[in-house]
């Protein structure tokens, strides 16, 4: 019995000089890993326009109950999204939000992406819900935000032509 | 006894009293760090430069913590439990010595509190003290885990201040005084080794004992969370919470004092003797010692089961003390001191 007490005291004592693992959270950040489920992104496609169509599967599929959606119509004067609507209004209650990327899902033209922020903190419970503006993707050029004027007549296909049909 | 010695006895309890709350305050940051070490961490760094100031941070966050006391509690006992704990911690280490005189401006001033003649009584009379503290706090909640906690403190008290007090008793036979200044200045003479020869056991069960007479890791029935929540202090808060985990860490520095004070030379050291003021240093290393030990245990040790406690006490500690004595008394009287 002794010797036991003694290994196991020794092991102790041999992790001291052990480098430690705690990795500094604020200062140093781990990245997280690649399926990782954070915060919520609304993606744009490379001239700007929103993915996001303001179709609501994503509401639907949300178990949570935590997305509201409402959707308005696409003018060629102001276009947002390519095809005939978009939304208007995007919002995620993420006290409600369980993270589980059902909405990542079910969106068909891939809008909505779980992304890999996981720093919210709020000090107010409306400051919660996250609005458009704060989900949407930022553009890295001014002139890409919407709404965009564009010529009649191309973007009437609200979802994307597959690249693999049968994807 | 005149003025002047008044006073110095004042000014040595006041310093006294201040290195031990001091010392409570640092010994939890001691022990978060060296936790951290032992369990690959690097524990708190975050409070000043290195962590310096966390008991300083957490000290004020207890200060402004709600005081709570549960309704059909026992008022009075309730809040007189913690003091109760507290008071035993911080004036056993009264007869403990840190060295011998010392020149002080002029005058020849001793660098103990008190030398009395009865120091080892005292010491077990005090330390046992604590545990009504502990027993009233538990009672006194109106909680059923707090009531546990109390009950199982008690009940370890018992069994292991026995083994506890059986280690006293060969330093006693050896130094043919129960002064502790005498225990200290028989192992100056004989030397440690011959000292530790003559009582092969005593340093071991102490140490094992201590722990449990302090409700350290792997002795920590009364408040084994898993069973009792936080056991006898389940229902305490803000500064009383801080009395009770004062009184703990105060022991913690009071019971490896007077373990390095009876079997470990106490402010014994190289040159001590013509240097008096080292004493207190080499004092306060061993202490230091002592209480990494202390951690060190809790770092690697599981909490033992409670009727294991209670067999360990009573079927092993307990004859390894009467044999303990029995060495000490007859290797005294044969081969003498």
């Amino acid at each position: 019995m002794l010797r036991e007490f003694a290994r196991g005291l020794w092991t102790t004592f041999r992790s001291m000089f052990e480098k430690p693992v705690t990795i500094q959270y604020p200062e140093v950040k781990r990245p997280v890993r690649k399926r990782f489920k954070g915060r919520h992104v609304l993606k744009r496609y490379e001239n700007g326009l929103e993915k996001c169509i303001g179709c609501s599967l994503c509401a639907a599929a949300c178990p949570a109950d935590a997305i509201f959606v409402e959707s308005a119509e696409n003018t060629d004067e102001a276009r947002y999204s390519p095809g005939e609507r978009y939304a208007s209004t995007y919002e995620i209650n993420m006290l409600r939000c369980i993270y589980c990327g059902y909405c990542e899902d079910a969106c068909p033209t891939e809008a909505i992406v779980l992304g890999d922020n996981y720093e919210l903190s709020f000090t107010d419970r409306r400051q919660a819900v996250y609005t458009k503006e704060l989900l949407l993707e930022p553009v890295s050029d001014p002139s890409k935000t919407t709404p965009q004027q564009t010529p009649p007549g191309i973007f009437t296909r609200s979802i994307p032509v597959m690249q693999d049909d049968v994807d | 006894m005149n003025a002047a010695l008044i006073i110095e006895s004042a000014i040595k309890s006041i310093l006294l009293l201040l290195v031990l709350t001091g010392g409570f305050a640092y010994v939890t940051f001691y022990e978060r760090k060296v936790l951290a070490r032992l369990q690959v961490r690097i524990g708190p760094n975050r409070a000043g430069p290195g962590g310096w100031l966390q008991p300083v941070a957490d000290g004020i966050k207890l200060i402004f913590k709600e005081e709570l006391i549960p309704e059909n509690a026992n008022k009075i006992i309730f809040v007189l439990a913690p003091v109760i704990t507290v008071i035993p911690a911080l004036v056993v280490t009264a007869v403990i010595p840190w060295g011998e005189t010392i020149n002080l401006f002029g005058r020849e001033v001793a660098l103990y509190l008190a030398d009395i003649n009865v120091g080892i009584l005292y010491l077990t009379a005090i330390t046992s003290i604590a545990v009504y503290g502990i027993t009233l706090a538990g009672w006194s909640s109106n909680n059923k885990y707090a009531m546990l906690g109390g009950l199982r403190a008690s009940a370890q008290m018992i069994s292991y201040e026995l083994a506890l007090g059986l280690t006293f008793v060969s330093p006693i036979i050896i130094a043919g005084s129960m002064s502790v200044l005498d225990i200290v200045r028989t192992q100056a003479e004989i030397g440690l080794f011959k000292w530790i020869l003559y009582q092969p056991l005593a340093p071991f069960i102490f140490l094992i004992a201590s722990l449990a007479e302090v409700n350290r890791a792997p002795f920590d029935m009364p408040e084994a969370e898993q069973e009792l929540t936080a056991g006898y202090h389940t229902e305490y808060s803000g500064m009383k919470f801080a009395l009770f985990f004062m009184a703990e860490y105060i022991k913690m520095i009071a019971v490896s004092a007077i373990g390095a004070t009876l079997f470990f030379g106490g402010f014994l050291g190289p040159f001590v003797d013509r240097l008096p003021w080292l004493g207190p240093i080499y004092l306060f290393i061993k202490v230091v010692i002592l209480l990494f030990g202390m951690i060190w245990v809790r770092a690697t040790l599981p909490r033992i089961r409670y009727d294991r406690l209670m067999a360990f006490g009573w079927k092993i500690l307990l004859p390894l003390g009467l044999l303990n004595v029995f060495i000490s008394a007859t290797a005294t009287l044969i081969f003498g001191v």
